[in-house]
């Protein structure tokens, strides 16, 4: 027998407000997608827009009352299906509970509700000199509760890291409606396990983020960009791999292949070399000084290795060599009706190998491919040009995927770098962490949501034996 | 679903990637925060009416009229979905289930048919002060009509465009001992910070682009003609002191663009086809809008509606290539001999109407010929192009939702200090105007070709 779902919605609607409880199918269709390609479109019972952690906790005991599972959802720009229902249940809003509490130069750090949007953020802390360095491509759209669930991480990981680097401090309702606190406001805390790191990047399965505390850095004085065209893709591995043992550490040292060059030019005429094999757009901070010895060091490796440079003067050419990198995804996008973006990620001296894994991925699969990404972190985004009304093809992309997964794992790397596991990806996991990892990740769900009310069928593999309770698995 | 109109934008349906950018441009999901507020959602629900997996209703139509058609999410889209299109095609879907609602229906039963809108806003003119009350800008309704009670509208005068004016004014160029044309300079350059006298000297340039002699069509559209006629009256004076002979066809009538808006395609393409007859027939160099939607209509919508028709089709094409918004054609078709313009003490701003900027792309126009006005201060709105939230019958049907969005408008506007916020579309200023009378702000409206008037006049 199901939950009785016309009791559940009314004491939502006394416990909310009607206003804050979404009911009409045509509003619900809404919440069945995410940015997330190529899943199934599970359409939710209700959705609620709760503006306090109070009511949170009221909203997720009711759940529990009426055994309705809960997907805590953000903006909904997550790349892994993780914001999305697998089985009807109910999605939680975090978008009115956007407030920044605090901004606090003293102590550099900031406290803020889930539904801030990253950018809002970045406003609010830059005239403290003060920046927030996670940056997905989704800033100006994703909420921090979002990218601290699925721990984003975006073009300056290599100097900067990514969103687990700057949490400090979260206030999280568990699975059964108490709230708990983990963390603070000291740059030193081992009080305990680092659940700060366990809540971080675990994709709403584990509790619902609806306080944290983030941590700001001193915003850089000064920066210079390059761009380095390269004949060969290990003419760009090289240079990626000796600017990092030249002890420079750029904040960005992106890569873009030449499937990906040729798009863009034929998109956006950025000035990109056409017939280049692939380019590094290479952007130092810091310190003026640093930053103009750090940039000479970096030009000298690029023409070692055989590159072509380019370099900007002014901000007005920083903004033209970023616009080219910035129009990679539009311009692939507009290749073809679906984009499927990876984020296979290697470490990083294995670049030139994982490139060279994707351009026979391609040819074997009979696929398009454009490579783009975070070369300095290893991370790159093997995006797939593709028509999701074209079954056959589909059916090879999906294939693609898996290896492309695979010959990440076979290097050294990991199956998601900053996507999150989310739907897709769950059937992969005991591949990268074996069944006694799995077992480990089962074991502490099991601990904090044992009903696995919250962000059912996310992350966790079904059970090889016990009953998996209402799990989808999309194949 | 097979409706022609939703299988027209299938390829824009299967284009969305669903990656949210819209979103950090959505005024409605701003005030809103909702999914089927956004673009995405929009195209979403498109998608599911196409797969039938959603039925027309009043909850899908309300979702497809809530939105503000400002082509934000178009510009800022990755994958170039013209997110508006499908808007406007589920409209129409809507639109034949018979799903129209209130405030749109009116509009398809009184824009399309001139007559009556001209009866009707005459009639009007002389029995407002029955219904509403007189305010400082505008009036506000003695009892419920149906528009609430806290909206302003403004009051209409007593004779119309048509009534002031002829059928056609000749060119009439400065007076000898004037400067005349060949002192001018063809690009109009930044005006300095207030400046207390009169024209600022200005360096000899090259020969301008006047062109004397020339004839043009005005397209006044309805709020010039009858909310706002020293709209269509100052583009009269500023275009005949310029040397063009202005005719204003009085067989002109609504754009359509409302009806468009409303879905109803087949009145839609009636209303282009009298208008492509009526301005195709005549020899002018040029047919002026004053109104970036109306602009739209000529210039877009016209050769779109009659792409199939074999006779009026290849028509409404030349048509829209001679159509210019006013603001273009001063500027850059027949440049403003800046000789013309006298000094005008006056603090200004501008508004960028959406479909102004982002549908024509005029954007930097109306702000160089208003920098040409000698004495004009220009203090540039925060974001000029954020959508006012007016977007025509929107604001009727959706008060509450066009007043949120307008709040940050009025509050960049405010922060300019300007005495005028200069804009280039009736709705706009009309939803402005409203806002400013809620406020108690002292600052007024008003249209480009208005200021450039008053500084011609000033300079005669």
């Amino acid at each position: 027998m199901g939950p009785n779902l016309p009791k559940f919605i009314d004491a939502l609607k006394k416990a909310l407000g009607p206003d804050e409880v979404i009911t009409a199918r045509e509003d619900l269709l809404c919440y069945s997608y995410d940015a997330t390609p190529d899943l199934p479109r599970v359409v939710p019972v209700a959705v609620v827009t709760p503006s306090a952690t109070a009511e949170v906790q009221e909203v997720v005991r009711l759940a529990g009352r009426y055994g309705v599972p809960v997907y805590p959802r953000g903006a909904g720009t997550n790349l892994s299906g993780g914001s999305i229902p697998t089985v009807p249940g109910l999605v939680l809003s975090t978008l009115k509970m956007n407030r920044i509490l605090e901004v606090d130069p003293d102590n550099l750090l900031a406290v803020v509700q889930p539904g801030v949007v990253i950018d809002r953020l970045n406003e609010t802390v830059a005239p403290h000199g003060l920046t927030y360095p996670p940056d997905p491509g989704t800033v100006a759209t994703a909420t921090i509760g979002g990218s601290v669930a699925e721990c984003s991480g975006g073009l300056r990981g290599l100097k900067y890291g990514v969103t687990r680097d700057y949490v400090m401090g979260l206030e999280v309702v568990l699975a059964d409606g108490r709230v708990a606190r983990f963390g603070g406001r000291t740059v030193k805390n081992v009080t305990a396990y680092d659940l700060v790191r366990l809540f971080t990047g675990s994709e709403g399965t584990l509790g619902i983020i609806t306080e944290a505390t983030v941590r700001l850095i001193p915003a850089p004085a000064a920066r210079k960009t390059l761009l380095a065209a390269f004949s060969t893709l290990t003419g760009a591995g090289d240079a990626v791999r000796l600017i990092v043992r030249s002890r420079v550490v750029p904040a960005t040292l992106e890569i873009m292949d030449r499937v990906t060059i040729e798009t863009v030019e034929s998109y956006a005429r950025a000035g990109l070399p056409v017939g280049a094999e692939a380019v590094l757009l290479i952007e130092v901070d810091g310190v003026p000084e640093a930053v103009e010895r750090e940039a000479e060091t970096v030009a000298g490796i690029v023409r070692r290795c055989g590159g072509e440079l380019r370099t900007a003067a002014d901000d007005h050419e920083r903004e033209q060599l970023w616009a080219a990198r910035r129009a990679a995804l539009p311009a692939l996008a507009r290749v073809s009706p679906t984009t499927i973006l990876e984020d296979a990620t290697v470490p990083r001296s294995r670049l030139t190998d994982m490139l060279l894994a994707l351009h026979g991925i391609a040819e074997e699969y009979d696929l398009t491919i454009g490579t783009f990404g975070h070369a300095g972190d290893g991370n790159l985004h093997p995006t797939i040009l593709t028509d999701a009304r074209d079954q056959e093809e589909m059916e090879r992309v999906r294939l693609a995927v898996g290896a492309i997964f695979r010959a990440a794992l076979s290097l050294g790397g990991t199956l998601t770098g900053e996507h999150g596991i989310g739907l897709a990806k769950k059937r992969f996991l005991p591949l990268e962490m074996g069944e006694e990892g799995v077992w480990v990740v089962r074991a502490i769900k099991r601990a904090l949501d044992p009903r696995d009310l919250l962000n059912p069928g996310k992350l966790i593999p079904a059970a090889p034996a016990a009953g998996a309770d209402g799990e989808v698995d999309p194949g | 679903m097979n409706h022609p109109a939703l299988a027209a934008v299938a390829e824009d349906i299967a284009r969305c990637m669903r990656c949210g950018n819209c979103q950090a441009v959505c005024p409605l999901y701003s005030v809103t925060l909702r999914e089927s507020m956004v673009a995405r959602g929009k195209v979403h629900l498109g998608e599911a009416l196409l797969r039938g997996d959603v039925e027309a209703s009043r909850v899908l139509a309300d979702r497809f009229d809530a939105c503000l058609t400002c082509l934000a999410c178009a510009a800022n889209c990755p994958c170039g979905v013209r997110v508006d299109r499908i808007v406007l095609a589920a409209r129409a879907v809507m639109a034949d289930s018979g799903l129209l609602p209130l405030p749109k229906r009116a509009a398809c039963a009184v824009m399309p048919n001139r007559p009556l809108l001209h009866a009707g806003a005459r009639l009007l003119s002389r029995v407002q002060g029955l219904v509403f009350r007189r305010r400082e800008l505008g009036m506000s309704p003695r009892f419920p009509v149906g528009l609430g009670m806290r909206r302003v509208v403004p009051s209409l005068p007593r004779a119309g465009f048509r009534e002031l004016s002829s059928e056609v004014t000749p060119a009439s160029p400065p007076a000898p001992g004037r400067p005349g044309p060949s002192q001018g300079g063809a690009a109009p350059s930044p005006a300095p910070a207030r400046a207390p006298s009169p024209a600022p000297a200005r360096a000899p340039a090259p020969a301008p682009a006047h062109a004397e002699g020339r004839i043009v069509a005005l397209f006044t559209g309805c709020l010039a003609d009858y909310v706002y006629p020293d709209v269509a009256l100052g583009a009269v004076r500023v275009l005949s002191a310029n040397g063009e002979t202005v005719v204003a066809p009085r067989g002109q009538h609504c754009c359509g663009y409302p009806i468009i808006a409303a879905g109803k395609l087949d009145l839609a393409r009636e209303m282009a086809r009298s208008h492509v007859r009526l301005f195709s027939g005549l020899d002018v160099a040029a047919v002026i809008t004053l109104c970036g939607t109306c602009g739209e209509a000529f210039i877009h919508h016209y050769p779109e509606l009659l792409a199939q028709d074999r006779e009026l089709g290849p028509a409404a094409a030349a048509l829209a290539s001679r159509a210019h918004d006013i603001s273009r054609y001063l500027h850059s078709v027949s440049s403003l001999n800046p000789a013309l313009l006298g000094p005008l003490d006056l603090a200004v701003t501008y508004h960028q109407p959406c479909h102004l900027g982002r549908g024509l792309g005029v954007e930097r126009e109306p702000v160089d010929l208003l920098r040409a006005v000698p004495g004009i201060t220009f203090i540039a709105l925060r974001h000029p192009d954020r959508c006012c939230g007016g977007s025509g019958a929107f604001a009727f049907g959706h008060y509450d939702l066009a007043d949120k969005v307008r709040r940050q408008k009025l509050a960049d506007a405010a922060e300019t200090r300007a005495d005028v916020i200069v804009t280039g579309c009736g709705s706009c200023r009309m939803h402005l105007e409203e806002g400013l009378s809620h406020t108690g702000s002292a600052q007024r409206v008003l249209h480009t070709v208005e200021v450039l008037a008053s500084s011609v006049s000033a300079g005669r």
